[in-house]
């Protein structure tokens, strides 16, 4: 919807420099428009300043409530599925097991149901003043990489205390929180989108998130998986991501072909989502 | 091209009314029509209910003119203002606009009712587009102009809605685009603020800026505009000098019936407190209400529902306004000082005004209805140029015009007392 030309060097005008603004409709498939997120950049940011600053207004624990999701539940799964036969690998006590796949899927879980509600809870902007739309579920996103960043401590005790040291392939371990991101904003972007029209996302979310999490070796080891079903299995990008963070974090076999295919999976996500998400924008003020 | 800031030509927008029963459109029914005839093409037919706000609008603004845009309530001043203001996209037509562009289509865009004033300040500043840089320098004067310095750390949830409009208009002032879009902001805030506000906006004008103003208060608009641009029914009826626009304004449109009533509260004008139900122009004795005879007292009748006033005490006002824009006076309910001091309850209130006869002067009398609140002043409901009616002078001798025929100025003709007698003194005059 915009071009924005060049600036012109030495303009004649002293108030106007040079940027064109071009109102017209548009149909169909866009360009991502992702320069024009950048230039906005600092607005990310302040959304994901508020949205830090107002998570957690006005609860007792405060920040401690992103260590104690993940924590709790690694409880609940350690209670109640620990004693199950080769649900873990061997050698690695089920608790740590499931507290680091437990880590990369919150922030996951979280990050897509923040992504997917952000245009809708950001309907009072979004139908008084322009920027780019993108920046809403992009910083919901961003938001929870904080949460993350605390949790990751947590685990960092976990592992101390069941005395696992990590080998030099914690190195990898940005690439795959990143892989986490991409998947996040991917699906969290497409839903958002989906949602400015059809509520129903509201009441689907839950359900998807849990069948998701079931779908993802994050409490059981994707060893389990038969070999036929691997590659299937691999389409999810969240396999790759929460295998990769114990391979990274506690050791074992690297899954390679795993990583890659969920890797590829995640990128395509990403880029079918934000294309849909540009195409439908133009009709958010409207339908909202 | 440097000198235009703006340029629209056949702007238009179209709305599907068609569907407002269902206004989230259900999955189901997408799918559904999806699977049973997938090769229907759904964009490009014309349907029932297509409703076009905007339809072929054209103008140019040269850069650092303040414009004004005024029409009657649905003429499509907002759907333009949000055009232009890129939060939505016309269906056709093409617009430029030549510079950095900042809108103001509320007062505290962006708040987020959790945060203290100065999180705030921080938020709806980027939000509005100033970076961070400039935030931080123009900080200070953001506070001065808000007056809210000891609530600066306090969540705007605990604001009065007055501190609320003063911090969020505070913001906007200091925005500094080349091409500014302000919508009917000035309708909130007290009146002192309001002036404040004016005056700040004079100020932007004379910046070199290019504002585009949306209002329904004549008086700002001539106060403010060289031009104004007058729609009505998404169409653009005349463009050119503010005075000439709006007197056409007043000519024509609504303002010529003397009695409307809305049935449906559901899209009367109004808010969650109250609605206007009807506004009705009642000569005393009967007869014509569109032509008053100038001696004869009349009441204005304004009915209004209003829902969980609670401690709010809704109050009508009537502006009065002659032919020329000009406001002949104002008056609110609360001279009835029994029902001020009532507390209220939800349901139909009836107000009368009583007009005395011999007061008004010849010609073209158009009333604005509103329905506020106060402390702080916000209009719940309000009907610009609700109701008219032609004041007329036979001139039999009886009225103040007394047996005089010709040209009698003045904005009312008051019928006041006099006293004159003859003097005891006796003076001799010179021959």
């Amino acid at each position: 919807m915009v071009l924005i030309e060049n600036p012109k060097t030495g303009s004649a005008s002293s108030v106007w420099d040079g940027q064109v603004v071009v109102l017209e409709p548009h149909h169909g498939w866009r360009q991502l428009g992702l320069g024009e997120v950048w230039a906005h950049r600092e607005l990310l940011y302040f959304f994901i300043w508020r949205d830090l600053k107002v998570r957690y207004k006005q609860t007792a624990f405060g920040a401690a409530w992103a260590v104690l999701q993940p924590v709790l539940l690694m409880l609940v799964f350690s209670v109640s599925l620990g004693q199950l036969p080769n649900i873990g690998p061997a050698g690695v006590p089920y608790p740590l097991f499931v507290f680091a796949g437990l880590v990369p899927w919150t922030l996951f879980a979280s990050s897509l149901s923040g992504a997917s509600n952000s245009m809708v809870s950001g309907e009072a902007v979004i139908t008084k003043v322009y920027f780019p739309r993108l920046l809403l579920p992009f910083a919901s996103v961003g938001s929870f990489l904080l949460d993350f960043t605390i949790s990751l401590g947590a685990l960092a005790v976990v592992m101390l205390f069941f005395g696992v040291v990590p080998s030099l392939a914690i190195v990898w371990l940005p690439a795959l929180t990143l892989m986490a991101v991409v998947t996040a904003v991917g699906v969290g972007t497409f839903l958002s989108a989906v949602n400015v029209r059809y509520r129903d996302v509201k009441y689907v979310l839950p359900f998807l998130v849990q069948l998701w999490m079931f779908a993802s070796p994050v409490v059981y080891t994707s060893t389990l998986i038969p070999a036929k079903w691997q590659p299937v299995f691999a389409l999810n990008p969240m396999t790759g991501v929460v295998d990769g963070f114990r391979w990274a974090l506690i050791g074992g076999d690297r899954p390679d072909a795993l990583i890659l295919v969920s890797a590829v999976a995640s990128l395509l996500v990403l880029l079918g989502s934000l294309a849909y998400f540009r195409r439908v924008e133009r009709t958010f003020a409207d339908v909202i | 091209m440097d000198e235009i800031a703006i340029s629209a030509s056949g702007l238009a927008k179209k709305y599907r009314i068609g569907l407002r029963r269902d206004p989230y459109g259900r999955l189901t029914e997408s799918l559904w029509n999806t699977l049973t005839d997938p090769l229907r093409r759904r964009r490009s037919q014309e349907r029932e209910g297509d409703f076009w706000a905007l339809r072929d609008v054209s103008f140019e603004v040269p850069r650092g003119s303040i414009v004004g845009i005024i029409g009657r309530n649905g003429a499509g001043k907002s759907t333009l203002l949000k055009i232009l203001s890129r939060i939505t996209e016309p269906t056709l037509g093409r617009a430029e606009l030549r510079g950095r562009v900042g809108s103001l289509l509320e007062v505290g865009t962006g708040f987020h009712q959790e945060l203290t004033g100065r999180d705030n300040i921080f938020l709806s500043g980027a939000i509005l587009g100033m970076k961070r840089a400039e935030i931080l320098r123009k900080f200070d004067e953001i506070v001065a102009f808000a007056d809210i310095g000891q609530f600066m750390d306090t969540p705007v949830k605990r604001y009065s809605s007055g501190m609320k409009v003063r911090l969020g208009f505070a913001v906007a002032a200091f925005l500094e685009p080349e091409i500014l879009f302000i919508d009917e902001v000035l309708a909130v805030g007290d009146a002192e603020f309001q002036k404040k506000c004016l005056g700040k906006m004079s100020e932007i004008g004379q910046g070199g800026r290019t504002v585009i103003f949306v209002s329904h208060s004549m008086p700002a608009i001539l106060r403010l505009c060289d031009r104004a641009i007058l729609l009505d029914r998404g169409r653009v009826v005349i463009d050119g000098p503010t005075h000439e626009v709006v007197r056409r304004y007043l000519e024509t449109g609504p303002g010529r019936t003397s009695s409307r009533e809305w049935t449906d509260p559901a899209i009367a004008p109004g808010d969650d407190v109250a609605r206007l139900k009807s506004v009705r122009v009642i000569p005393a004795g009967g007869g014509s209400s569109e032509e008053i005879d100038i001696r004869r007292p009349i009441d204005i009748e304004v009915e209004y529902w209003t829902r969980t006033p609670g401690e709010l005490r809704p109050s009508v006002n009537l502006h009065f306004y002659n032919d020329e824009g000009v406001c002949l006076f104002i008056n609110n309910d609360w001279n009835d000082r029994r029902w001020w001091a009532t507390s209220r309850r939800p349901g139909l209130v009836r107000a009368v005004c009583h007009i005395p006869g011999n007061f008004l002067a010849e010609g073209r009398v158009i009333v604005t209805a509103v329905v506020s609140t106060y402390n702080p002043t916000i209009v719940h409901a309000m009907e610009g140029e609700a109701v008219a009616f032609v004041v007329v002078d036979r001139s039999e001798g009886d009225g103040v015009r007394g047996v005089y025929a010709n040209d009698f100025p003045g904005v009312v003709r008051p019928m006041l007392e006099w006293q004159v007698e003859q003097s005891s003194e006796t003076v001799s005059v010179r021959r």
